[in-house]
């Protein structure tokens, strides 16, 4: 067999697809709360728990609807945006004249209350959900056992995110967005509905947070705490490499979920630390983010 | 210092000397450690318009050293405390120097990131008892020959070390120096524009504020006599965040005040576990969205209007 550093290569080839699938959901997040900043000038603290709330609901849609998987995958996104856009109607649209810090501290509560309920509703041990049958099993690549499922997260996260990518950089409803991030009054003096943009905006930044819960729940343990878990590691991402492009934020998410694959076989002490530690490196070397421009 | 000032600050010197024949004294320590804390938090939040996220990392950090150096190392209890104000700070000043280098809602992202850090890192450290935490910390001897294993002469010792802490940020708020960290605060630009070291002086707040939040972890610690992961967690830096927002941002005794009320109503509210993190959440959303003066800065605007 085959060896690098002392570790068989089949080790490395697996934690870094673990890394994969980890980077797809860091790039997936990471995405939304740009755009969502973007338009509506607040850091969704929230972003985590949506995320949580597609795993909650696809776990639900099955246990209490009998939907499966592909329906959940489709349903459990549109009802996270669709809750969104209570939140946004309701809350939010308070804040957008406020100080940024409003915003982050809003969905900072809101974050306590959901998972608060959550985990008086349903405990912190972990709900099972079982992976589809269509993608159950492996595939032999010759030189490594590939998980079908596992292969399919990376793929449908990717094809969402330039899918997204897309639509913001080359449509005519990209544009009017990117008008509206640039300046919204001028963008509503040209007729376009900015307030109803705003909340779509969200709505669509949250569900893509719903999908990626959605998309996770086969192969996790679907608890209340998945959100905040993984919330701050996708601050760290988002620090790393900057709020300014799309592409960008994808690459910094992936790259970062393979980083710390790899660092899982390496040594696996630093696996938890290691996005933080590059974060400390990058404000050091390029204070504004790999990608960002510093406004 | 106006005259209604000095007699509002002497009737509550009294108070605060008189409240253990009232209430119980660990109760009073650990609200005047998290009055201390929220103060110390204010100075960035309220005096310099930085929003630290990770505030509980100086808490943290600070308790596990004193407990480690009083227990492990058999410090004296002075020195103690010192070193865990000492690592605060020095933790203060590393993660102040690369999170100023982002401004606005960033910087509330890196601290709370560089947080997260420390608590893997105290969650793997040896010395700290992983998840069982550090247990048994004696309170030993102040220089020697208080004795502080009573309850009441810790509620006095507890009570000077807050009261210097307080003066310490009182004096700073109301000095030259306070006074540019008002003006970034306003209008970093323009102080920028003006002349002043924006960065230097941010850096300088945040090691201080990040100091007397380690003092107050410090305290803590030999209060309860054992120190835990729970003063590292993200949950602790909301926490201090919510005191400082229900009482009052920039003003001089709302946080105080906010960190009353959150620790009575997690006293009262102790038997319903899970509800309490629904509880501070719809607190935070209600502040937020109708009460953003807090207690103290809602008071104070109604003398003044």
């Amino acid at each position: 067999m085959t060896e690098l550093f002392g570790i068989p290569i089949q080790a490395f080839l697996s934690q870094i697809l673990l890394g994969l699938v980890n980077g797809s959901f860091y790039a997936m997040l990471s995405l939304g709360l740009a755009v969502i900043f973007g338009l509506l000038n607040i850091v969704n603290f929230a972003h985590g728990t949506f995320y949580m709330l597609g795993a909650f609901g696809a776990w639900m849609l099955l246990a209490y609807a009998g939907l499966n998987y592909w329906f959940a995958l489709v349903l459990a996104p549109l009802l996270v945006g669709a809750f969104g856009v209570l939140i946004e109607k309701t809350m939010l649209r308070w804040l957008y004249k406020l100080d940024h810090l409003y915003g982050l501290l809003l969905t900072f509560g809101l974050a306590l209350i959901l998972e608060g309920l959550f985990r008086q509703q349903f405990g912190v041990s972990g709900q099972p959900y079982q992976v589809p049958e269509a993608l159950k099993g492996a595939t032999n690549l010759g030189f490594m056992f590939l998980p079908n499922y596992r292969a399919w997260v990376v793929i449908a996260s990717l094809v969402v995110c330039l899918l997204t990518w897309y639509v913001i950089e080359k449509t005519k409803l990209g544009a009017y967005l990117r008008a509206g991030t640039e300046n919204p009054q001028l963008t509503q003096a040209f007729g376009v509905n900015v307030p109803r943009m705003v909340t779509l905006t969200y709505a669509f930044g949250v569900a893509l947070a719903g999908f990626a819960g959605g998309l996770a729940a086969p192969i996790i343990q679907i608890n209340p705490l998945m959100g905040s878990n993984i919330i701050i590691i996708v601050f760290a991402v988002v620090v790393i490499g900057g709020m300014g492009s799309i592409l960008g934020s994808i690459l910094t998410g992936l790259s970062l979920g393979v980083i710390e694959g790899l660092t899982k076989v390496l040594y696996p002490e630093a696996s938890s630390t290691v996005v933080f530690l590059i974060m400390a490196l990058v404000l050091l070397v390029r204070p504004a983010g790999l990608f960002g421009k510093e406004k | 210092m106006p005259r209604s000032h000095r007699i509002l600050y002497a009737a509550l010197l009294i108070l605060g000397l008189l409240a253990p024949l009232v209430a119980y004294p660990i109760f009073l320590m650990k609200a005047l450690c998290f009055a201390l804390f929220a103060s110390a938090f204010n100075l960035l939040i309220g005096f310099t318009g930085l929003l630290s996220f990770g505030h509980a990392m100086f808490l943290g950090s600070a308790g596990y050293i004193c407990g480690h150096a009083i227990k492990v190392l058999g410090w004296p209890t002075e020195f103690a405390i010192l070193a865990g104000v000492a690592a605060s700070a020095l933790i203060g000043y590393v993660v102040g120097t690369l999170a100023i280098r982002r401004q606005g809602i960033y910087f509330a992202m890196i601290t709370l990131a560089f947080s997260q850090m420390l608590y893997f890192i105290f969650l793997q450290m040896p010395f700290t008892g992983g998840e069982d935490g550090l247990q048994g910390i004696p309170r030993r001897h102040l220089f020697g020959f208080i004795d502080l294993d009573d309850d009441l002469t810790m509620y006095y010792v507890v009570f000077a070390i807050t009261l210097a802490g307080f003066w310490m940020i009182y004096r700073t708020i109301h000095s030259p120096f306070g006074q540019v960290l008002k003006a970034i605060r306003e209008n970093e630009a323009r102080a920028l524009s003006l002349g002043y070291d924006v960065d230097r002086y941010k850096l300088l707040a945040f090691v201080l504020s990040a100091a007397l939040s380690g003092l107050a972890g410090a305290t803590k610690a030999l209060v309860f006599k054992f120190e835990t992961l729970t003063d590292v967690h993200w949950h602790m830096s909301g926490e201090v965040v919510l005191m400082t927002l229900l009482g009052g941002m920039g003003t001089i005794l709302g946080p105080t005040v906010g960190a009353l009320i959150v620790v009575t109503l997690q006293n009262y509210l102790a038997s319903l576990e899970g509800w309490v993190t629904v509880i501070t959440g719809a607190i935070f959303v209600l502040c937020v969205l109708a009460f953003r003066r807090g207690v103290v800065g809602e008071i104070a605007a109604r003398i003044k209007g």
